[in-house]
């Protein structure tokens, strides 16, 4: 049984490993239908497929890095977490990335993963200079903003339906130290928490942790994080020798599927109450890994939510109508009294030019949800929520939404198509999630 | 116990030799990976490189080929201090029942060819103090069984042979690791219904492969609960294991 990271669903998949090209290329010429799958980090169905899963994992070398223009060139299957291991501490940094390393280059050129940075950096695409393509007839094409580009823009985001992407080349970001310089500010409702945003649009990093069950006057009330990566010159004496050195911890582990019960109204209310007002308002010096990837120290936390699994719901909104739908949303999810853990709000910045890329100018909210009898009559309301604002829902976070959610929240969604009828006319390359929303 | 350098890996291309190489270069080891075409192995060796500057050479090598064995004993511009084979084939046990040609290569591959490479490399190594020789056997080779006997007993013979070079060099020259790693997911056995309590993956072996050789450990099951199972195994009387179906 092969699921997302949301555990939901979870369906017997026929699986494959692809370690170099050429075992690829077999599989791809050996079937009718694919996907292939990074670190399965998606949520949903996205890297499903019943017939052939194709693993992309031990495809993970690292191929080539140019280190004066910061340019790394690997197969798709390199892991986040390997690339943080190698370079960080020769002073390089991913040019975005998302709340987990836990995925592959591959997974996030797919996904166009974004990052606290978005306001300023973009989405991963933005940073990608070129990738290697294997189509369907067994082709394999350099994609780049000057070669196939229609076919570049479209892989970016296109969840892996336009063909295997192989090797990417991609550039890095200059650091001087591997610390963050975080400041915290409190904001007690959802007015407050976007004027924060706001007035961070000139810190590189940003994002709000959001009480999803605060009601009333708190409703929306939230912690603002900012940061930026500290120059060498403002290390501590302590460190003055050591800018690079944060130890690479392996995470602790959730031991069991925790009962359905444990994650109800009560515990999740008060987790986030003590969450809340644990975080002092002002400046801190982080490591780097803490700051992005609170949740890697504890590996498999996905079983919190149980055995049944959970759906992440991730809208993204355009600005001016943002702050109506994500009262709205944060109202019915508090009048269901369904638990989200701490929820993210992230004010994005400018969409880049990829038909099925999600994040776009205007605030993201994520909220998870764990499946249970009444969270997809609940989902369907925030569906209506997000259709009536202009809305969209995140391709990588989705399982269950139906096709006309899909095309009214991308409106390019034929430009892909017909591209995608041009490279792959018999849709070969297809998931759970390309079936059930009809692309 | 320190890990000598060069380390040679036999068989460096497979899914487990590829996983040992990422453990020895993270300690420090230099590397020669020997494989039948190491042009699959060159973005391997690169990628050691980025990763943990490890100095790695190739050596092209079929194991079956005697010419191709002396040659590479011959190139060794230096003793290896470790050398570690995974060489091994699985076949099909039935076309190996009616074809001699298929049970000939698979106790070739598996016995032969491994047995006759770490013997000779045993007589070089012997000198060098902390020298240690690792070879992957196999829990099928714990007791003849109807469904891959002409693998296992093949593994057996191996696991003699390693078990009498370890008491031929006794307890202070030469380390003889003999390994037998269970189930694991490899190339070898994609497609197989394998039960996910019984089976490690390469890093899991390659990882208890390190372990064992740094405190000098004899035999090593990578997963423990192989060892339990095996000593059932082995003390069925033959009587009922005859009739028995495992």
């Amino acid at each position: 049984m092969l699921s997302g990271w949301g555990r939901y669903p979870a369906v017997p998949c026929m699986v494959m490993k692809g370690r170099s090209e050429a075992e690829i290329m077999r599989v791809l010429a050996s079937t009718k239908s694919m996907i292939a799958r990074g670190a399965g980090r998606s949520y949903g169905d996205a890297a499903l497929n019943a017939q052939m899963t194709l693993l992309m994992e031990s495809s993970d070398r690292i191929l080539f890095f140019d280190d004066v223009a910061g340019r790394l060139t690997c197969e798709a299957g390199l892991l986040l977490a390997d690339i943080l291991t190698v370079f960080v501490r020769q002073g390089w940094f991913p040019p975005v990335t998302p709340g987990t390393q836990y995925v592959t280059v591959g997974g996030m050129i797919a996904s166009d993963v974004h990052g606290k940075n978005h306001h300023g950096a973009g989405s991963f695409g933005d940073h990608v200079e070129s990738f290697d393509l294997a189509i369907s007839d067994g082709q394999t094409l350099r994609c780049s903003p000057d070669e196939n580009a229609d076919l570049f823009n479209a892989t970016i985001g296109g969840m892996g339906l336009t063909g295997v992407i192989l090797r990417a080349t991609f550039r890095m970001l200059r650091i001087e130290t591997d610390l963050i310089v975080q400041d915290t500010i409190r904001a007690e409702n959802l007015k407050e928490a976007f004027e924060a945003l706001e007035n961070s649009l000139s810190a590189t990093y940003s994002v709000a942790w959001i009480d999803s069950l605060a009601k009333g006057d708190r409703l929306g009330r939230s912690v603002v994080f900012t940061g930026e990566h500290l120059p060498a010159a403002d290390l501590p004496k302590d460190r003055s020798s050591t800018p690079f050195g944060a130890e690479q911890r392996t995470g602790r582990k959730v031991p069991f599927d925790f009962p359905g019960i444990t994650l109800n109204r009560l515990s999740v209310s008060a987790f986030n109450a003590i969450y809340f007002q644990s975080r002092k308002p002002g400046r801190a010096l982080v490591d780097y890994q803490p700051y992005f990837y609170p949740l890697d120290s504890l590996s498999e936390w996905n079983r919190i939510y149980g055995r049944s699994g959970f759906v992440q719901y991730q809208v993204a909104f355009p600005r001016d109508g943002s702050h109506e739908a994500i009262s709205l949303i944060l109202q019915t999810v508090s009048e269901y009294g369904l638990g989200s853990f701490l929820s993210v709000l992230k004010l994005c910045g400018r969409q880049r030019n990829s038909p099925l890329s999600f994040p776009r100018e205007g605030y993201t909210l994520a909220l998870d949800f764990p499946i249970k009898a009444q969270t997809f009559s609940m989902l369907l309301e925030l569906d209506r929520i997000v259709d009536d604002h202009a809305g969209r829902i995140y391709l990588a976070k989705d399982a269950r939404m139906g096709a006309r959610m899909m095309e009214r929240g991308y409106p390019r969604i034929s430009e892909f198509a017909s591209l995608r009828q041009r490279v792959d006319p018999d849709r070969k390359m297809r998931s759970l999630l390309s079936d059930r929303l009809g692309i | 116990m320190t890990i000598l350098s060069p380390v040679l890996i036999i068989g460096a291309a497979s899914d487990i030799g590829r996983a040992i190489a990422v453990e020895y270069a993270r300690a420090g080891a230099s590397l020669i990976l020997a494989a039948r075409d190491i042009s699959r192995l060159e973005p391997d060796s690169t990628d050691l490189l980025y990763r943990y500057k490890a100095k790695v050479r190739l050596a092209e090598l079929d194991i079956l080929n005697p010419a191709q064995r002396n040659a590479l004993l011959a190139d060794m511009a230096e003793i290896p201090g470790t050398v570690i084979s995974v060489v091994g084939v699985l076949g099909d046990e039935a076309t190996a029942w009616s074809s001699e040609a298929a049970a000939d290569y698979v106790m070739q591959v598996n016995y032969v060819a491994p047995s006759l490479l770490l013997g000779a490399l045993a007589n070089r190594m012997a000198e060098r103090p902390g020298a240690c020789i690792i070879g992957i056997s196999s829990v099928a080779g714990d007791r003849g069984r109807m469904k891959n006997y002409t693998y296992g007993s093949a593994k057996a013979g191996f696991t003699a042979f390693l078990s009498g070079l370890r008491n031929r060099f006794g307890s202070g020259g030469l380390h003889v690791l003999t390994v037998k790693p269970g189930f694991v997911a490899t190339r070898m056995t994609e497609g197989m219904e394998l039960p996910p309590l019984l089976t490690a993956s390469p890093k899991q072996v390659a990882k208890a492969i390190i372990d064992a050789h740094r405190k000098k450990r004899d035999v090593i099951y990578t997963l423990s609960v192989w060892r339990l199972i095996m000593l059932i195994i082995r003390m069925i009387p033959e009587r009922l294991f005859k009739t028995m179906n495992i």
